[in-house]
């Protein structure tokens, strides 16, 4: 067995222990903690792929920035626990089901499709700048277009949040706080100081 | 003696063999790490002691050298608290969460030409990953203390880090434009050639902004509102007493040290003397990390405490689009191939 196995073993491990915690624990909390894991612990196997840019990039985006996000609003609701658990159940078949789909497509992509692996451009040329390589040339379409959807999903999301704001609601204004001067504001006044006679 | 000890290593497996290797650079790069912070703290103490013309510690050993060694004594005999209904497990595991990426990071920072534990390729992206984790010790702290005062100070501090890594990420885009690689070794040998080819002048405005960023990724003053304690008290780490909390202290100078060691890395030229080929050596690296570890210092003597609306204004209001400006005008400049950085 090779130091490599042996790590792969225990990352893969990890990632489907804390995968079915995700599902398993009370807590959406700490769901949302084993996801992390989870997440991390997939990084770190597509690190041993040397895939390290891909691996890197899952922990800058999901674990650095849309776990922290998703833990931030979990934490600020006030969840019933009960409540959340009581359709497991019930929603039971419709989980089976698409399960199972994804199930058939793993074992689909397992047996018969022939894996379209990332063509070497050479072996001395690290993973990021292959994959730069690519995207910028082949599939420079496919990748403009996904920034541009990217970019309309951050508008519609300002867009949402955006309200009429009530006349009496206070805010700052920062362009008139820096204009501000000492002079308009703060008089110095001279003054004889008093004889102090015990 | 040698001949004994190398028969010895010689019995071990060749992967157990790497793994020492690798334990015994580890040792190497966290116990000076560990001293330097323990130092830092002195430092501190001292530099900012001068500055309100005080004299600072000076009681334990001679002129209070050893003053860091009695406080780290003092937190590790100290009991540590658990708060009643407290999440035992997580209120543990934030202290760790938070020092091991400021721990980590350090396997890809470059001291001189060949002193670097791990010199990967993706370093730069390493980094900023890493960097990212060190929120959730913050986080987790905060909600497993079960606490108000330390669920406001880790929402603060959450949303504070989120707003500035991003300031933060593209000033480093424009070092990954500029030097053409996300190698740091490869970043600091495209600035070689003394004090003007250095990054810090084409990408003036992202330096600033890095450093900045930086200070508030560290949280630290005037950017100590997830401490804060004429407010919340102390923030996320209210709760925390003995080596639990001396581990969140660890973290925020290990920290600090990190940014400033980043800092010189990628815009003042790592290892390199300021005078093209005269001695280039870790001494520089060290020198310009101690500088920017006494501005973080100085800014801490010299400036109040941010409002929380002032914070959020200035990271996405004004750090924001200027990096994003910034990007634009160097890529203009790399496309032109302005000399003497980009010919």
């Amino acid at each position: 067995m090779n130091f490599e196995l042996i790590i792969f073993y225990f990352y893969a491990l990890v990632a489907t222990l804390s995968a079915l915690a995700v599902i398993l624990v009370k807590n959406p909390v700490h769901s949302a903690l084993n996801l992390i894991l989870c997440f991390f612990s997939v990084a770190a196997i597509w690190i041993l792929l040397e895939a390290e840019f891909l691996g890197l990039v899952l922990i800058l985006v999901y674990v650095g920035a849309v776990m922290v996000l998703f833990l931030f609003v979990l934490m600020m609701l006030n969840l019933n626990i009960k409540e959340l658990k009581e359709g497991f159940v019930q929603h039971l078949p419709l989980a089976i089901l698409s399960a199972g789909i994804m199930l058939v497509q793993t074992i689909l992509l397992f047996f018969n499709i022939k894996i379209k692996t990332m063509p070497e451009i050479s072996s001395n040329i690290t993973n990021s700048k292959q994959l730069g390589t690519l995207l910028y040339s082949e599939y420079l379409l496919q990748f403009e277009i996904a920034g541009v959807i990217l970019l309309v999903a951050i508008i519609a999301a300002i867009g949402l949040t955006i309200r009429k704001k009530p006349k009496e609601n206070k805010y700052q204004n920062p362009a008139e706080q820096v204009k501000s001067h000492k002079k308009d504001r703060l008089k110095i006044v001279k003054m004889k100081t008093e004889d102090y006679d015990g | 003696m040698i001949e004994f000890i190398m028969t010895i290593w010689g019995w071990f497996y060749p992967e157990i063999q790497t793994i020492l290797i690798i334990v015994f650079k580890i040792i190497i790069i966290v116990l000076p790490l560990m001293l330097a912070v323990a130092y830092l703290t002195f430092a501190e103490r001292k530099i900012i002691g001068f500055m309100q013309m005080r004299i600072g510690p000076n009681r334990v050993g001679p002129r209070g050298w050893l003053q860091p060694i009695a406080d780290t004594v003092k937190l590790m005999l100290k009991e540590i608290i658990f708060p009643a209904q407290s999440n035992k497990f997580l209120f543990i595991l934030a202290p760790v969460l938070s020092l091991t990426p400021a721990l980590a990071a350090w396997a890809v920072i470059p001291f001189s030409d060949t002193m670097i534990l791990s010199d990967i390729d993706a370093g730069l992206l390493y980094i900023l990953a890493l960097t990212s984790l060190g929120v959730y010790g913050v986080l987790i702290a905060g909600w497993a203390s079960n606490s108000k005062y330390a669920y406001l100070g880790a929402m603060r501090a959450a949303a504070q880090i989120i707003s500035y890594e991003i300031a933060m990420g593209f000033a480093l885009v424009g070092v990954l434009m500029a030097s053409g690689s996300l190698n740091l070794g490869d970043i600091v040998d495209a600035q070689s050639g003394g004090l003007f080819h250095w990054f810090f002048i084409p990408l003036f405005p992202l330096f600033f902004i890095y450093f900045i960023a930086g200070v508030a990724e560290t949280n630290r003053a005037p950017f100590d509102m997830a401490e804060g304690e004429s407010e919340i008290v102390a923030g996320f780490h209210v709760e925390y007493s003995g080596m639990a909390f001396a581990l969140f202290f660890l973290a925020e100078y290990a920290n600090m040290i990190l940014i400033s060691a980043l800092t010189s890395v990628m815009f003042l030229g790592g290892w390199q003397s300021p005078i093209a080929g005269f001695g280039d050596s870790i001494f520089w690296f060290f020198t310009k990390t101690s500088l920017f570890l006494l501005l973080f210092l100085w800014f801490r003597a010299t400036f109040p405490r941010y409002r929380y609306d002032q914070i959020m204004r200035l990271g996405w209001k004004v750090f924001l689009p200027i990096t994003i400006a910034w990007l634009f005008i160097l890529g203009l400049a790399i496309y032109f191939k302005l000399p003497p950085w980009f010919a």
